[in-house]
């Protein structure tokens, strides 16, 4: 065990921790006395430094690993998962520009640490390749995720929001570790290659405990990127969090997770690399005695389903609803289940699809929670009421709304668009028979009916009458980033190859 | 040349929406200047590709990574719907003229739809293709239902949602055959050529047809149409029945028929008669024709019956579409042209020249108002229009719907017969929608005294006159000498059915 090489790779983990102390002791030490914005200023400020050091900082790649094979290690960087936490830190410091103009705390120093440390849970996670460290990153990022959620203390709301999602998070996280410890029981390791690879050799399909185990590992991971029917906190959470919150939470704790889910796609589904379905089949005097699946099977089935009831669900659910967050938050439930659909059948091209699909996501999502902020400190709600009139109070703004709305429902040429179908492609490229086609199709069909609820808020902006044509004035800072995210949407919407070339040079 | 079309209309939309508000003059004169000039690049380039084949335009690597080419190129079938395209912009432009809220947002969505259909009708690559065909969904919703009348936001969205479903459906198609064809291209001719297997053809034919076919009005699919041409504002409502329901039909063409020509095999056994998806889909289009001209009959709304026409006269388009020979194929472009032209014209007549001064589409309220003496214009507008939509000698409909029938009589003969009614009932209720919105002379009773519509109706404005004497030009030339555009259409249509997509 080298501890060099431990330090290496995690040296933005180490910065990100130095940066949230740093925020954490200039905010309590010496600007006590300053004002809320200027606060708030130096805080976000530090942060994205923090984030910007950690990129800096960033290992070309590498291993920690116990006797220094690959069987027993614990961290890697480089590859797809250096892609998901460069793209943890990006969003990241994105969610933190937001502070600028946001009133909800005034504890704007805790709150930026609080977020780095998180962010640092993410980071780790996106690279775990043994259990104990994805549980103890997965809980570092969520213990995190519930304070910022309960951040605005004056509100009801935030608070109730993060008493339910701390209540549910606590119950997955259970859940996993229950789960993790059938695995480590059944195959006498914690390392996820060798439980892969144990549960072919050892126990084959048979043990009916690896069901068991997969079902519970799927339930508290399930939760983490609110698939159904483990869903049911964000909604909450997404209405009841300050609006950066929300932001972070929407963006950055999901790109974390699906790169956890991909780590362990990848070690499950392609033990070996290159296959997709790994079968092992006992042979004596040339007649087959007995074949074992692995978990490959199982867990593939059991995305699917997620899958399946995320698209359905969330989509569905999304048109009742008249909160904005809301409504975000089941359409974040929809777009999950077409990221599970690449998840159940997943290639090296769905894994890289994947982080594609999730980062454009984040950042649409980060600007369109940037919007909601805007308009909440403008009219006091976030119901689709709020947003009437909005091309008149504020045409910049309503601009950047139609362009994020549209991207999200997955209209060309804008992004969001194209990370649908380079996803769907990834899927059916995968030679697994019908079912992930059945998936694509429902994903694509469920789009259709998404543009709906997305056109309801589009709607109010631009075509009911308002009620009140004051404009909405929006600082600058805040506008600029929204229109940088606009702008990129739609650049790399019309040249999707830019962002995708970039993530095949990992 | 041509893909300056597509590159002149999203310029000009980009500049409208940067306008200042409150200058609808300017807006106008803009508008007015990117719609001519897409429309003289349309004309030049038809009149360049007379008599040649499919040039490509355009051919650049968009997505090397998965064989995705901005790849434009026209063939003859392209240039004569590109042109349609640009005289339906022009005259859309002229008959928009009195739009006067949020006039620069209006030709900005005006342009941006523009501009998608043409690009539609240049891509040869089927993944640049729908990109364009999304494009051109979006700018309607908000033209309708921004700027449209009668439960405009209800048609707005039933029409997005059918417009969506529509190309979800494609969509679907569209990956399928990229992931089964193994060509590593999204290329119309690569796929094409990519031998998909007939088992595959055979269900990707219909997904493709029936996506493409929801946009062209086809029956039972229709509804889209009627409420949201009705619902649309004028200039809105001439594309959508103009260009944007010729997207489906063309769509039909050259994805569904063009890339899974087996999905029209016989399928081994027969059931009532039907034989194949081709014979599905040419009952649907008879029943289209027959069923949009009969309740065209008994609306009472002025534009519910051209609205219902559109559905009948877009099902002369499938029918010749699925009649595969020459005559037949010839027959739907010309009748995708020939419908565009008409289609326009009479939305003019009924949203413009008619209901901007009357307030009224109802012919109960219309028949009191003496329009012939009050509006002489739009009276005699409406039945030369209205002798070109019955496809009377001398203009487009009338060879069109000739060579469909033609086509189809060697295909299908019952149905042909069948489709016939659709002609007869076609002349019914032109004529009595004329009568009852401009020959009938009510007196009116001292209770039900029409309040509005009886005030100053206002001069006919030169635009639309000129919008007028464009379009009703274009269905005259081509009445009188078809020879202007088969020459064109003929050649391609020989091609396609020689070789798929070529």
């Amino acid at each position: 065990m080298n501890y060099a090489d431990l330090f290496r790779i995690t040296l933005p983990e180490t910065a990100l921790e130095v940066a949230a102390l740093l925020v954490l002791i200039i905010d309590l030490a010496f600007l006590r006395r300053a004002a809320l914005n200027v606060r708030a200023s130096v805080a976000a400020l530090l942060g994205i430094a923090g984030c910007i050091a950690a990129l800096w900082l960033m290992p070309g790649g590498g291993m920690f690993s116990i006797d220094g094979t690959a069987n027993t290690a614990l961290l890697v960087t480089g590859g797809l998962v250096s892609v998901a936490q460069i793209g943890i830190l990006v969003l990241t410091g994105l969610t933190l520009v937001f502070l600028v103009d946001a009133a909800f705390t005034r504890h704007v120093g805790e709150y930026v640490a609080i977020v780095l440390m998180s962010a640092t849970g993410g980071l780790l996670i996106a690279g775990a390749q043994d259990l104990l460290i994805i549980f103890i990153g997965l809980e570092l990022l969520s213990l995190g995720l519930y304070v910022i959620t309960a951040f605005a203390k004056q509100s009801g709301r935030s608070a109730e929001a993060a008493m339910k999602y701390y209540l549910f998070g606590g119950m997955s996280a259970a859940f996993l570790l229950f789960g993790f410890s059938y695995l480590y029981g059944l195959t006498g390791s914690t390392n996820l290659h060798q439980v892969v690879l144990g549960s072919i050799t050892s126990y084959g399909s048979g043990s009916p405990l690896f069901y068991v185990a997969l079902v519970l590992v799927a339930a508290g991971l399930g939760f983490k990127v609110a698939a159904v029917p483990f869903h049911l906190w964000a909604p909450d959470a997404y209405e009841g969090a300050p609006a950066p919150a929300a932001a972070f939470i929407a963006s950055v704790s999901k790109v974390a997770s699906f790169a956890l889910l991909i780590g362990i796609g990848m070690a499950i589904l392609r033990p070996f690399g290159n296959v997709h379905m790994v079968r092992m089949v006992v042979v004596q005097d040339g007649s087959v005695l007995k074949h074992f699946d692995g978990l490959s099977y199982q867990w593939s089935l059991l995305l699917a389903i997620l899958a399946a009831a995320s698209m359905v669900v969330g989509n569905l659910a999304a048109l009742a609803q008249i909160s904005v967050r809301r409504l975000l938050a089941y359409s974040a439930i929809a777009h999950a289940g077409y990221m599970l659909t690449a998840l159940a059948y997943l290639s090296s091209r769905g894994a890289s699809a994947i982080l594609y699909y999730i980062l454009t996501y984040g950042v649409t999502t980060i600007a369109a929670f940037g919007v909601i902020g805007v308009i909440e400190s403008a009219t006091g709600t976030d119901r689709l009421d709020g947003f009437l009139g909005l091309s008149k109070r504020n045409p910049l703004l309503a601009a950047v709304l139609l362009v994020l709305f549209l991207s999200l429902a997955g209209i060309p040429p804008l992004v969001g668009f194209w990370a649908k179908f380079n996803l769907f492609a990834a899927v059916l490229s995968v030679d697994a028979g019908v079912i992930p086609f059945v998936l694509v199709a429902l994903a694509v069909a469920f789009s259709a009916v998404s543009l709906y609820y997305y056109l309801q808020v589009l709607k109010r902006a631009y075509v009911m009458p308002a009620v009140d044509e004051a404009p909405i004035r929006v600082h600058p800072v805040t506008m600029i980033v929204l229109l940088l995210i606009a702008a990129a949407v739609v650049v790399l919407g019309c040249l999707p190859s830019l962002l995708q070339n970039w993530i095949a040079k990992f | 040349m041509l893909a300056w079309t597509i590159y002149l209309s999203f310029a000009g939309a980009l500049v409208e929406a940067l306008l200042p508000k409150g200058r609808a003059g300017l807006a106008r004169a803009v508008a007015l200047v990117f719609a001519l000039a897409g429309f003289l690049i349309a004309v030049a380039g038809f009149a360049a590709g007379a008599g040649q084949g499919r040039i490509t335009i355009t051919d650049v690597a968009w997505v090397p990574s998965m064989g995705i080419h901005y790849l434009l190129a026209a063939d003859g079938i392209s240039r004569v719907v590109v042109l349609l395209t640009g005289l339906a912009a022009v005259a859309g432009v002229l008959f928009s003229w009195n739009v006067d809220h949020r006039t620069n947002e209006f030709f900005a969505f005006f342009l941006a739809l523009i501009g998608g259909v043409y690009g539609v009708f240049l891509s040869f690559d089927l993944f640049l293709l729908f990109v364009f065909y999304e494009i051109a969904i979006v700018p309607k919703y908000f033209l309708i239902a921004i700027w449209g009348s009668t439960r405009r936001e209800y048609a707005a969205m039933k029409l997005a949602l059918y417009s969506f479903v529509g190309s979800a459906m494609v969509l679907i198609a569209l990956l399928a055959a990229y992931a089964a064809s193994g060509s590593h291209s999204t290329s119309l001719l690569d796929l094409a050529n990519a031998g998909l297997s007939i088992h595959s053809q055979m269900w990707l034919f219909p997904l493709t047809f029936i996506g493409f076919g929801i946009l062209a009005g086809m029956w039972p699919f229709h509804t889209w149409a009627p409420t949201g041409h009705v619902a649309a504002p004028t200039a809105a409502s001439m594309l959508l029945a103009g260009v944007v329901m010729k997207l489906g039909a063309y769509g039909c063409l050259r994805v569904a028929m063009g890339l899974f020509p087996h999905g029209m095999d016989p399928w081994g056994f027969t059931l009532l008669g039907i034989g194949s998806w081709r014979d599905v889909f040419a009952i649907l289009a008879v029943i289209g024709i027959v069923y949009g001209a009969l309740v065209a009959l008994v609306q009472t709304d002025f534009k519910f019956v051209i609205g219902y026409s559109s559905v009948s006269h877009m099902g002369f388009v499938l029918l010749g579409l699925m009649t595969l020979n020459q005559i037949g194929l010839t027959g739907a472009v010309l009748q995708m042209y020939s419908h565009g032209v008409i289609a326009g014209l009479l939305f003019a007549i009924v949203g413009r020249m008619v209901y901007d001064r009357t307030h009224t589409r109802q012919f109960g309220e219309l028949e009191q108002m003496h329009l012939l003496r009050r509006l002489p214009f739009p009276a005699w507008a409406f039945v030369i229009a209205g002798m070109a939509s019955m496809g009377l000698p001398g203009f487009s409909g009338f060879v069109a719907e000739l060579q469909v029938l033609i086509g189809s009589w060697h295909a299908t003969p019952w149905w042909t017969a069948a489709a016939g009614i659709g002609i007869v009932v076609g002349v019914a209720y032109t004529w009595r929608a004329l009568q009852k919105a401009f020959f009938t002379d009510v007196r009116p009773t001292a209770e039900d005294h029409p309040k509005e519509g009886w005030g100053d109706l206002g001069a006919i404005t030169w635009p639309e006159v000129t919008a007028f004497s464009l379009l009703i030009a274009a269905s005259l030339i081509v009445g009188v000498y078809p020879r202007i555009l088969l020459d064109t259409i003929e050649p391609a249509v020989k091609a396609f059915l020689a070789g798929g997509a070529q």
